[in-house]
């Protein structure tokens, strides 16, 4: 196709335009980030190396760890109860009820909402329900994590669901026939037949719901913006308790212009933490799939 | 990679609805009401005066407290920044940067696939390397770069969604050039048709479906995204999501009432979109998660 003379141009044409793009967007950025990861600085230009500080910094800043717990909590509900919604949501729609198109509409439109205009719609009706009870969402940490937990589960079982249904639609029907025949009841076909032929989509969705809930932030921002605030009694700095990592890094950043390189760090060590969960979490469902 | 693919849809074939089927009818109907009611409220309160939203959110707008659209009017064209121009800027942004994203990357997609070379290779894996590091990691050195480039007007932000949106892009068209038969290309070549005559003549009407998703999972990227607008583009220009969090987030007085009008009218655009194609949009949702 591409004779060696001419591979040149036709490498430019094609290919340039988005390399260059690339590179602006994301390769040199990432490289760059990873550098200042190490340095002190306020712009770009006067970068010191320092070596690993910033690291260590990094996990002495309760702000940060703080952030990290409320994360990984909010990552182990929103994902299974997102997961589990969306699996019999999708499964009951797929039995042919009544009025499924309606229903499927109405639970996949939310996505398509963006998170800071979904923050403060749910902001709006939150503090609407509390205030007939004399508080507000900034002023408990609890009612900041469950409202952000109804709003991911309103946002995104939705979309699961789709991949869900897709998923049951695309399990072959002489499959259950056989397994019929063989002798199988109701609830062998499903452990022993749909499950397995589920586990493509259950690898999917919870990577999705995994990935989306670790890197959240419009949504928290919106919502609570990390309040209620609470003064630490060891180091005495304030803690945002309904912080999560993305929103904490970037205040890390833009709020203090000297601790740059510490939240240069945390947003590193943030893309390692990521990257390992999905990483492990794509081992251990694909282990469960079977060959198609 | 797992696939879910959806079968051609078969005819829905009219189910006798059993009594169990019915209760997940009637179940499903309130969920769906409890669903709505959210946007619902804030469609509601779009019409009252501050002080009446501030009273009681959930109370219907009585004789004294309805507004009619003038909440619609003061927002949309009144204050330091009117929102239509928000409109106009997302929407430019949001046609802009897709048609540039599904251009360059097809393009970029199907060299790299047919070439092959380590170089293509190493830019591929970059490319999917780059769909799993979190924004917050490169924020500081992307806009820095953004700004260096002065890429920091709707025309250059177009340019760095090309960079930072081709992962995804270039990963789902080169899984989609792997399956098309080299043999169609090579009888092109054979015919004296040139690489691009071969790609825009030959190819790019095969990778049709493709464009579609593509084109689908990146509007509702850019039309949504917050962040990277906010940290790139000049204080003169605003997005949607800019609009509404600047409104909230802004000391002192917020005027409740005129946000209230903004989110709805930043969500009918979604819902016209969504009724439009509604069809590619779950098909977009459903060949994206493949992506996994």
């Amino acid at each position: 196709m591409f004779r060696k003379g001419k591979r040149k141009i036709y490498s430019l044409i094609f290919v340039l335009p988005t390399f260059a793009a690339f590179i602006i967007g994301f390769i040199y950025p990432f490289f760059n980030g990873v550098y200042l990861s190490f340095c002190e600085f306020r712009t770009t230009s006067d970068a010191v190396f320092i070596g690993v500080d910033n690291y260590i910094k990094a996990f002495q800043n309760e702000g940060f760890l703080h952030s990290f717990w409320f994360t990984v909590m909010f990552v182990i509900v929103s994902v299974v109860l997102i997961n589990v919604i969306a699996f019999f949501v999708a499964y009951a729609l797929t039995l042919g009820i009544r009025g499924s198109n309606i229903f499927r509409t109405v639970f996949f439109v939310p996505n398509l909402v963006g998170g800071i205009i979904l923050g403060y719609i749910w902001q709006y009706i939150f503090n609407g329900i509390l205030q007939y009870y004399g508080t507000n969402l900034a002023l408990d940490s609890r009612f900041g994590f469950w409202g952000l937990i109804i709003l991911m589960c309103w946002q995104q079982a939705g979309y699961m669901m789709i991949i869900y249904i897709a998923g049951f639609q695309s399990v072959p029907k002489d499959l259950y026939e056989a397994a019929r025949i063989d002798g199988a009841n109701k609830k062998q076909l499903l452990t022993n037949v749909t499950m397995p032929m589920m586990m493509p989509s259950i690898t999917i969705c919870t990577f999705l719901t995994l990935t989306n809930s670790f890197k959240l932030f419009d949504q928290n921002l919106a919502l609570t913006n990390g309040a209620p605030g609470v003064v630490s009694a060891t180091s005495g700095t304030t803690v945002y308790q309904t912080e999560m990592l993305a929103l904490n890094i970037y205040k890390t950043f833009y709020a203090n212009q000297n601790s740059r390189g510490v939240g240069q760090a945390e947003g590193v060590i943030f893309f390692v933490i990521v990257v390992v969960i999905a990483l492990v979490q794509l081992y251990f469902t694909r282990r469960k799939e079977v060959q198609q | 990679m797992a696939k879910v693919m959806a079968k051609p849809k078969e005819k829905p074939v009219k189910k006798k609805q059993t009594l169990g089927m019915k209760i997940l009818s009637v179940l499903f109907t309130i969920v769906s009401i409890f669903y709505v009611a959210p946007v619902f409220f804030v469609i509601m309160n779009s019409f009252k005066s501050n002080a009446a939203i501030s009273k009681g959110f959930f109370e219907f707008p009585t004789a004294d407290t309805f507004q009619g659209f003038q909440n619609y009017i003061t927002g949309m064209f009144h204050g330091n920044y009117p929102f239509w121009k928000s409109i106009m800027w997302s929407f430019f942004i949001t046609i802009g940067g897709v048609l540039l994203i599904l251009i360059c990357t097809s393009m970029c997609a199907w060299y790299l696939q047919r070439s092959n070379t380590v170089i293509c290779k190493i830019i591929y894996y970059f490319c999917i390397f780059s769909m799993v590091v979190p924004f917050q990691m490169v924020m500081f050195t992307l806009s820095k770069t953004a700004d260096t480039l002065h890429l920091t007007t709707p025309w250059g932000i177009l340019i760095v969604y090309l960079g930072f949106g081709a992962g995804l892009s270039v990963f789902m068209f080169s899984g989609f050039v792997k399956s098309i038969p080299i043999e169609i290309e090579e009888a092109a070549y054979v015919d004296g048709a040139g690489p691009l005559r071969t790609f825009f003549g030959i190819v790019l009407p095969i990778m049709k479906p493709t464009f579609i998703s593509v084109a689908i999972l990146q509007t509702m990227w850019i039309w949504n995204d917050y962040l990277l607008p906010y940290l790139i583009l000049d204080m003169d220009y605003k997005t949607i999501p800019i609009h509404i969090q600047y409104l909230n987030g802004s000391y002192g007085h917020t005027d409740t009432s005129a946000i209230m009008s903004l989110i709805v009218l930043s969500i009918v655009p979604i819902v016209i979109f969504y009724f439009a194609c509604q069809k590619y949009i779950i098909e977009g949702v459903i060949s994206g998660a493949v992506k996994g």
